[in-house]
Formats: C-alpha cells, structure tokens, sequence
C-alpha cells in the first residue's frame, strides 16, 4: 500500500526530529484508506515516554494511543500509522523496531544526522514478522478539505 | 450476549476489516484464545513464540488495564467491551565498530555451527549475529579477576579476536579468582597461560596480546584496531587512561571494578551516554581504596562482575536488548542485592563534554597523585637488618599495623599489634625513647604508620620493607606467605 503525504506533514515530521534531537521524536499518523492507499490528514506528534533511552528508543504508551485515536475517531479518521525519528541512525528500520511493531501500520523513519533532518523512508511488517517493507511515499496535495 | 472486542487498525485486517467482534468468554485469556483461534492471523502479532502476550499489547476491560485488574484472569461477562490497544515502541540498536553489511561478514564453519548451535537458535543472536561475534576484536585490559571470566567466556561465544594488555606473571595468590589461570601455569605470563587457556576452549579465537603496561604513549595505537574494550584493570591511572582512550577514539568502554564484597558495572560509550569522567571527574586520593591485594575480595565477586561484562560486550556486538548505557549496576553480594544509578552526561565533562579541555591523552599517575610521594630514604630497614638489629637490641620495638585477621594467618614473634586505623589514638601506649619498626604485609601501610609516628614527635622509626612477606621469604620461610 502506498502512503500519501502532503508535504506539509513531511515537512513537520522533519522539525519534529530536528527539534527533539538528540532524543528520538514520535507520533502518530491519522488518515483514512482510500482507493487503496494509505492517505494522511493529520499529525497527532506525542511525547517520547523513553525519559531514560530517549536518544534511541521511542515509546508511545497505550493512554496516548487511546486518547490520539479517539481524537481522530470524532474526525472519522484512524491511526494509519507512526513516526520516529532515528538520531544519527538511517531511516531503516531496526531489529527492535520489528520486534515491537504493529502489522498493517506505516512506520515512517526519519534520519536526523547531527540535528538535521535526512532522509526520510516508510516501512511495513511484513505479514510473518520476519522483515520490514519499504512502501513508497507518495506526496500530494490534497483538494478536499477536511474539517 | 457476548463479549464486544474492539479491535484496532493494525489488525482489522485479520478479522475481516471489522472494527468490534463479538466473542464469547468467561475471561480475557479464553477471549484472547477463542479470537485468535477463529481468526487466525491474530496469533502471531498478539503473542509471542512462547505463547506469552507481547509486550506492546495492551488489553483493556471497559476502559480499565487489565494490569491493574487480575491480569489475564481477569473475568469477562456479557455485555462487556473489551479493547485491544496499540502501545508503540522503537528505536535504534546502539551501533558499536564499523558496521558490516551482513554480506560480508565471516561465515561460520561447520564446526562452528555446531559449536554455538545454543546460540544460532536464539532469535537474538542466529547466524548473523554469530556471524557478527566472529568478525568482532574485543580488547581486554587486564587478565585478571575481571579479565579472566570476561575473556573466557568471550572466547567460548566465539568473539573472532581477543586482544589481551598485561604484563604480569601468574602467582598463586591469584588463582583465587583469576580462572583463566591454573596451578600449572604459576610462574608464567598472564598472557601465556590465558592464551593457552583460551586455545584449549575454542581454538577458533585468535589471540592478540600485548604484554606491556598500557601507557599514554601506546593506548591510542593498542585500543585503536578494536570495537570494544573491557576495562578489567585494578587502578585508577590506568581507569582513566582507558576511559579516555575510548572516547578520544569513540569506542565503547565496558566497565567493571570490585571491592571486597561489592561491584559495580556500566558501558561508558560516550558517543551514545556518560563516560566514566561524568560519574568520576576526580580520583580518589592515593591509598584511600585498597586494592585487591591490600584490601582483599571474595574470589566469586570478580565472575559475577566479569561476566557482566563478557554479556554487555556480545550485547553490543550482536545489537541485542538493552545495553548498560547511562547506567551504573551496583552489587553487594553480602546482601545479594543488585541496584541500579541512572547515570546522566555530564555536559561540562573535561573529556566528552560539550567543550573538552581533555582532548590527548595526559599524564595519570600525576592525574591520580602517584608519583609524588614523598622519599623514603633512609627510613626503611630490610628483614635481614632487622633480625640482625633485633638481635643485639631486645629493645627494639616492633609494631605489627595489619589487621587483627591478617594477624591470625602469620605473625612476626615479638611484634605488638596495632592496626594502622587504631595508631593515632592508642600513641600514649608506646615508648616515646625507644627505637621503633613498623611493619604491614608488604610495607606500605607500614610507611604510613611511620608518618604517623613521626609527625606525634618519635624520632627514631623505620618501616620494614617488603613487609612480613619479606620477612617470611629472608628471614623466617616457617612462616606462611598469604
């Protein structure tokens, strides 16, 4: 499945990761599946609750979880997938990010080297959980718009 | 009426793109069975390979966590809803080396796979990384009590090449706790009788050793070829040195240090966490921690503290868990009892701060206070002199500063015991006239005893130097040495 971003959203995960740098940023990502494809709304940006490993790993508990989906809920949308950002990493996918990651959800990974934003990739588990997948990001801008 | 489950996006998929199913159950572990068992797909993203509910599933009873509820038992009835909620984890592995492509990393031999097979079948480790142990060069300074269950067990999980700095021989006080060594290899180089050991253990790890003092001037050049140091070393200069060694050159630096009865462990890689200057910036003065051969150890404390060390060194290498990163592990093996200190980076650190004054390697000894002792000359007297001089003079004081219990495993007939703690205040019974020898173990607490003496005004003192050691070797072998 293809994600789609308006450039805006790429652009705010971008300073998110450049802003919470050294630490790991995180969010979640509201949208709903049209056509097919992943396509993004909204950015619901949380806090990283790793206080104590911050600067790699990345945790959003299921309070916030909860809270953001219920949020998006009344908005019609749903959490179509996650942001983070990788200090001084690639925008791949670690084994621990695998190990704990949700099927279906677009993991969206930036890089950021030395408080800059890099690159920028979205990856999905594949169906037995052995490996991560890249799935294209498509940008657009969209024409609708959403109240 | 059944049991309402709403289920969140990642896995609508599996049960047909539903957002709720109904399910009927007597408790959430039933419920959780009969769903993943009508739809099947859920199994493997809701419980791990050994059955147990993963870690980042959350289930909640109508809005309450069934972790504050009876977990799992937790009753459901008709009418209930049960939600399953998403938390969310990540992250990047702590890299440590130059970071291979898997491609070209060693392959293993058939020996080999078979050899760690109890590793290649753990999902943690598996052939990459065994693969990734035996490209790794891990260095130990020291084959000592750290060093010896470090880099045995290090070489028995197939770490590729081990690098050894020590330029001591095996006595047979070490044998206590430096399993590396045996009865057979007394007398020879630590180095020698480790590389033998190792050989006979797995003859796939190639030995590099350096049988040599590390100083500032061959640190850098030694750690340099390596991706990890386990600093086993029982010194503060040398501590330091590694210390800085490591983040000069960005490695990480796994560290271990003993006393008595208690440990303590961390990884101090600065690139990712603190460095041993944020939680030590200065030494403690000389002679106020004893080392092992002054204030002795429980031989089990160095396995327990070296292992620690040997598991965070493959932790790192094969990427796996948490590593002890802004960490201090703290034991106290009197009370077995583990504690943990959250270790921050100190931002004005001299040597991984912000803006380090420490930027080359400089001089420890100087940095630790060694060296600038004051001159004994004249002050000391052997064990051959003082027979002779005791003899003609029965006179002749000699006060014994060791501990009552070293007291009891071997003593000097004739000398008073007075443990060096105990000195200044029991002054009043002691001869001020008479002429005095001190004497320890082997003659340094024995030099501060005569500090003591002096400065309360008696001026005819000396230290037997070498201690009852040195004695028990010139004078009187009936004696044992310990």
């Amino acid at each position: 499945m293809t994600l789609v971003f308006e450039p805006r959203h790429v652009n705010a995960i971008r300073q998110h990761g450049e802003a919470d740098y050294p630490a790991e940023a995180c969010g979640l990502i509201g949208g709903a599946v049209e056509d097919g494809r992943k396509v993004a709304v909204l950015l619901v940006p949380l806090v990283n609750q790793r206080t104590d490993a911050a600067r790699n790993r990345y945790l959003i508990d299921p309070e916030s979880f909860r809270r953001a989906q219920e949020k998006l809920d009344r908005d019609g949308l749903e959490v179509i997938g996650v942001y983070h950002s990788h200090p001084d990493h690639p925008a791949a996918p670690s084994a621990f990010d695998r190990e704990h990651a949700w099927p279906w959800l677009s993991y969206v990974i930036v890089g950021v080297a030395r408080g800059r934003a890099a690159d920028m990739k979205s990856w999905t588990l594949s169906d037995d959980r052995a490996a991560f997948d890249e799935e294209s990001i498509t940008l657009e801008e969209h024409k609708a718009v959403w109240q | 009426m059944a049991v309402t489950v709403l289920i969140p996006t990642p896995l609508r998929p599996y049960v047909g793109g539903r957002d709720a199913v109904q399910v009927e159950a007597k408790s959430v572990a039933e419920l959780l069975d009969r769903l993943s068992g009508e739809h099947t797909g859920l199994r493997k993203h809701l419980f791990a390979d050994d059955g147990r509910l993963r870690s980042f599933v959350n289930v909640y009873v109508n809005d309450r966590d069934i972790r504050q509820l009876s977990a799992q038992e937790t009753p459901v009835r008709s009418g209930d809803t049960v939600s399953i909620i998403p938390s969310i984890a990540g992250g990047t592995a702590v890299q440590v080396g130059a970071q291979q492509p898997v491609a070209s990393l060693p392959k293993l031999s058939h020996e080999e796979i078979l050899r760690y097979s109890r590793h290649l079948i753990l999902p943690d480790v598996g052939v990459e990384g065994q693969r990734k142990l035996k490209a790794a060069r891990v260095l130990l300074v020291g084959a000592g009590g750290l060093g010896s269950p470090a880099a045995l067990y290090l070489a028995a999980a197939g770490v590729g090449t081990l690098g050894m700095v020590d330029f001591d021989v095996v006595d047979k006080t070490n044998l206590q706790r430096q399993i590396i060594h045996g009865t057979s290899t007394v007398g020879k180089a630590k180095l020698e009788s480790a590389t033998e050991r190792i050989r006979d253990l797995n003859p796939n790890v190639r030995v590099e050793g350096f049988e040599t003092r590390l100083t500032a001037e061959n640190a850098l050049d030694i750690i340099r070829d390596f991706d990890i140091v386990a600093d086993g070393t029982d010194n503060f200069p040398t501590r330091y040195l590694v210390n800085d060694a490591c983040v000069l050159l960005g490695k990480p630096n796994v560290y271990g240090s003993i006393f008595r009865f208690e440990g303590q462990a961390s990884v101090f890689y600065a690139k990712e966490g603190p460095c041993y200057r944020c939680l030590y910036a200065e030494p403690p003065p000389p002679g106020l921690v004893p080392s092992c051969a002054e204030g002795g150890v429980l031989g089990v404390l160095p396995g327990i503290i070296g292992s620690i060390q040997a598991m965070e060194t493959i932790k790192l290498i094969v990427g796996a868990g948490e590593p002890l990163i802004g960490r201090l592990l703290l034991f106290d093996a009197l009370k077995l009892q583990f504690r943990e200190l959250k270790l921050a980076k100190d931002p004005d650190c001299p040597v991984c701060g912000a803006r380090p004054s420490v930027t080359e390697l400089i001089d420890y000894e100087a940095f630790c206070g060694i060296g600038a002792e004051p001159s004994y000359d004249g002050a000391e007297i052997t064990a051959a002199e003082l027979k002779a001089e005791w003899e003609r003079n029965p006179e002749l004081l000699v006060i014994d500063v060791r501990e009552a219990h070293e007291y009891e495993i071997a003593h000097i007939d004739g000398a008073v015991l007075i443990p060096l703690g105990e000195l200044p205040d029991r002054l009043g019974e002691l001869d001020g006239h008479r002429e005095v020898v001190t004497h320890c173990h082997h003659g340094a607490r024995s030099l501060k005893a005569l500090e003591i003496l002096k400065a309360a005004g008696f001026s005819k003192v000396r230290s037997l130097r070498g201690g009852i050691d040195g004695w028990a070797v010139n004078v009187d072998p009936s004696l044992p040495r310990y």
